[in-house]
């Protein structure tokens, strides 16, 4: 039995024990199958899915109407051996009680406190009752995702700041606590990190996110198809060009429209390019958090030769806004193809050389190596992605496992590590950067001639899709159901920061305090992805 | 140690004597932005870069101004921690109101006189987020600004532009 066939019959086993599944097509959704659960049985559904071996990927809510009333529909989907699951129920929106997932598997911990936050569900038995999305823009009574909750809402004069937020304090003899941010130092995205710390060593890190919060899904309401593809490209400006795909992905799929292969050929290639920008960018940065200069000025060079190609062929720095629904905004100029295939060669040479002479430092080795190990059992537990999944064991990359095209007529190489250091993280990243150089001349040499887009037509209301992309920081799930008249009426984005930003809590444990900054790069997780 | 000797050595000074990339010469809008610099911020200008909210694509290219091509500091631009130590703000939106506090804050911060240069459409107008529940949009919304950069997110070049432009207009010791 193949794990897709052990996924397909999880709805019979689940069955079998009693509860209660209902199988419901739903060809946007496709390749994840959906069923139908009573809320009475969610607590069950997450107790047997992780006993099932599956990986708990995303949970989002909406409004809408049923028969029987208005209801909070809530979505949790799973994901086994690259085939996924959506599994629905529903709860009456005037008493919207539902048993958490928390329980059964950590990662599910902010996730389901950012729908409590937005929607009002209470989780019956989360063990975590603090807020997490919401400061003090809106009041616990407030669920700006509701329908009669307006875009505008009815913010105070001035934002307070949200200090009486309850971070767990460690006690003791010579313990100590450190707060850093929301605006802390550097050229970053803000966040607030709550150290206790005896020495130098930490004892518990806490992360307090949300600052970047904007309202994404609320905006996202009433746009229009390229209106999203614009909010996806900023969900988070370094993974551009993964987000606009996974929103596009999930609105063509809602449509049931064929984008044109040179289209998605080229999306592709973007997708390599901006893996590669961003891993470049980051083993430079690492670098630079370890106080190795040379590195990070080698790399930061690096990266900006990359970025002016990306800005000559495609127009843009980042790719941004280059991918629209129904395929590519530009044609890639044939000029290109060589110009391309030379610099991934030489970018290529260019990283092995310098990798030859930071190898053989041993003052980096000793900052890089044992530091800010992600167990393997962690990594599982939280379900993370991506790299910082890959390098403590977790095997999962959605090009290889669930194959979307263009990846499904390519071969490549997925690395793995184990050790869930710092040091497996860069050297994931270095691995990926080779993997990608080789996909962009796979991609180069077989972009297929023809159109670079499809006529858009408005899916019929109601409508909805599921876009699933392995974006630079790892799988990308992303979420649109139309309203009327081709309109967005709900559109969730999952960064896989959800997932890694729990792991650098648990990663940094016991290390010391100036490690913080090359830990917290080696993972980088999107504030403003996370964030919404 | 010899081999990165031997790379410096092979690989020589990348920074550009300010580029084309279809502009007039990166060198010259540097060399004007150092001449400001000396004459009203005795030779070193301090910006604390500010993330109001954004996406995370201005840092980006706010970033990249420190990288070994457009390499700022030689121009006697250099980016600080502590908003006390600066004398400009970059601030980049738009301002989610989960940061209007801390904006204000950073703001008040910040010994006067101060700029403030709000960066990338969104800090100039909301840009695609605008005004909402959840975003106060413009910077200009949340605390005084002296000049704006456009651009989605603006590119390292218009970023030392703007940055020019604005040391420029300011009346000296204003």
């Amino acid at each position: 039995m193949t794990p897709r066939d052990q996924l397909a019959a999880f709805p019979r086993r689940l069955a079998d024990i009693g509860v209660r599944v209902e199988a419901r097509e739903s060809p946007g959704l496709a390749p994840a199958q959906l069923i139908l659960v009573k809320p009475g049985d969610w607590s069950r559904l997450g107790i047997e899915a992780r006993s099932w071996g599956c990986r708990w990927v995303a949970s989002w809510g909406e409004e809408v109407d049923q028969a029987g009333g208005t209801v909070i529909r809530v979505n949790t989907c799973f994901e086994h051996g690259g085939a996924y699951l959506v599994a629905r129920t529903a709860v009456p929106r005037a008493a919207p009680v539902l048993a958490s997932h928390t329980t059964s598997y950590p990662g599910a911990d902010r996730p389901e406190r950012h729908i409590r936050d937005m929607l009002g569900v209470v989780y019956s038995d989360h063990p975590d009752a603090r807020r997490w999305t919401r400061h003090q823009a809106w009041t616990q009574a407030e669920c700006p995702l509701r329908r009669d909750f307006p875009a505008a809402g009815s913010p105070p004069a001035r934002t307070a700041a949200d200090y009486q937020y309850n971070f767990l304090l460690a006690q003791g003899g010579g313990v100590y606590e450190i707060p850093v941010g929301p605006v802390h130092a550097g050229i970053i995205e803000p966040g607030h990190f709550r150290f206790q710390a005896v020495g130098e060593t930490v004892l518990k890190l806490e992360e307090r996110l949300g600052y970047t919060h904007k309202g994404i899904e609320k905006i996202a309401e009433g746009r229009d198809a390229e209106g999203l593809a614009r909010l996806a490209a900023r969900v988070s400006g370094d993974s551009t060009v993964a987000h606009a795909w996974a929103a596009c992905m999930a609105m063509e799929q809602a449509a049931g429209l064929d984008v044109p292969s040179r289209a998605v050929w080229l999306r592709a290639l973007m997708c390599e390019r901006e893996r590669v920008a961003n891993h470049v960018g980051d083993n430079g940065a690492m670098l630079n958090d370890i106080a190795f200069a040379f590195g990070f000025y080698q790399f930061a060079r690096l990266r900006e030769m990359w970025q002016r190609v990306s800005r000559e062929a495609f127009g843009h720095r980042f790719m941004m806004d280059c991918i629209v629904p129904g395929g590519v905004a530009t044609d890639l100029d044939p000029r290109f193809i060589a110009t391309m295939r030379d610099e991934a060669h030489a970018l290529g040479q260019q990283i092995g050389k310098l990798m030859a002479i930071i190898n053989d430092l041993p003052s980096v080795a000793d900052r890089v190596r044992g530091t800010g190990v992600l167990k393997p059992e962690h990594a599982r537990a939280l379900g993370c992605v991506g790299y910082v999944g890959r390098a403590s064991g977790m095997d999962f990359d959605v090009r290889r496992d669930a194959p979307y095209p263009p990846y499904d007529k390519l071969t490549f190489a997925v690395p793995l590590h184990h050790y869930g250091d710092v040091n497996a993280r860069a050297r994931m990243r270095l691995e990926e950067i080779t993997t990608s150089l080789d996909l962009i001349e796979a991609l180069l040499n077989g972009l297929p001639a023809g159109p670079i887009r499809a006529a858009w037509m408005h899916p019929a209301a109601d409508t909805e899709g599921l876009g699933l992309v392995e974006g630079w920081r790892g799988e990308i799930l992303s979420f649109v159901r139309f309203g009327a008249n081709g309109r967005i009426a709900r559109f969730f984005p999952r960064d896989p920061s959800w997932t890694t930003w729990p792991a650098l809590e648990l990663l940094i444990h016991d290390n010391i305090v100036p490690d913080f900054p090359v830990c917290n790069k080696s993972v980088n997780g999107s504030y403003s992805g996370h964030d919404l | 140690m010899l081999r990165i000797l031997g790379k410096i050595q092979r690989l020589g000074i990348v920074t550009e004597q300010l580029p084309e990339i279809g502009e007039p010469a990166l060198t010259a809008i540097g060399e004007q932005l150092k001449a400001h610099i000396g004459e009203r911020f005795g030779g070193s200008l301090a910006i604390r870069e500010v993330d109001a909210g954004s996406c995370n694509g201005c840092e980006l290219e706010v970033q990249a101004l420190n990288n070994p091509l457009y390499s700022i500091e030689r121009f006697g631009v250099h980016f600080v921690a502590s908003p006390r130590h600066a004398d400009m703000l970059l601030v980049s939106g738009p301002v989610s109101r989960h940061m209007e506090t801390a904006l204000l804050r950073t703001y008040e911060a910040t010994p006067e006189p101060r700029l403030v240069i709000a960066v990338g459409e969104c800090g100039a107008c909301g840009g695609e987020f605008g005004i909402s529940y959840a975003s106060c949009g413009a910077v200009s919304n949340v605390i005084p600004v002296d000049a704006v950069i456009r651009g989605c997110p603006p590119t390292p070049i218009n970023l030392m532009r703007g940055i020019l432009e604005a040391i420029a207009k300011r009346s000296p010791g204003g």
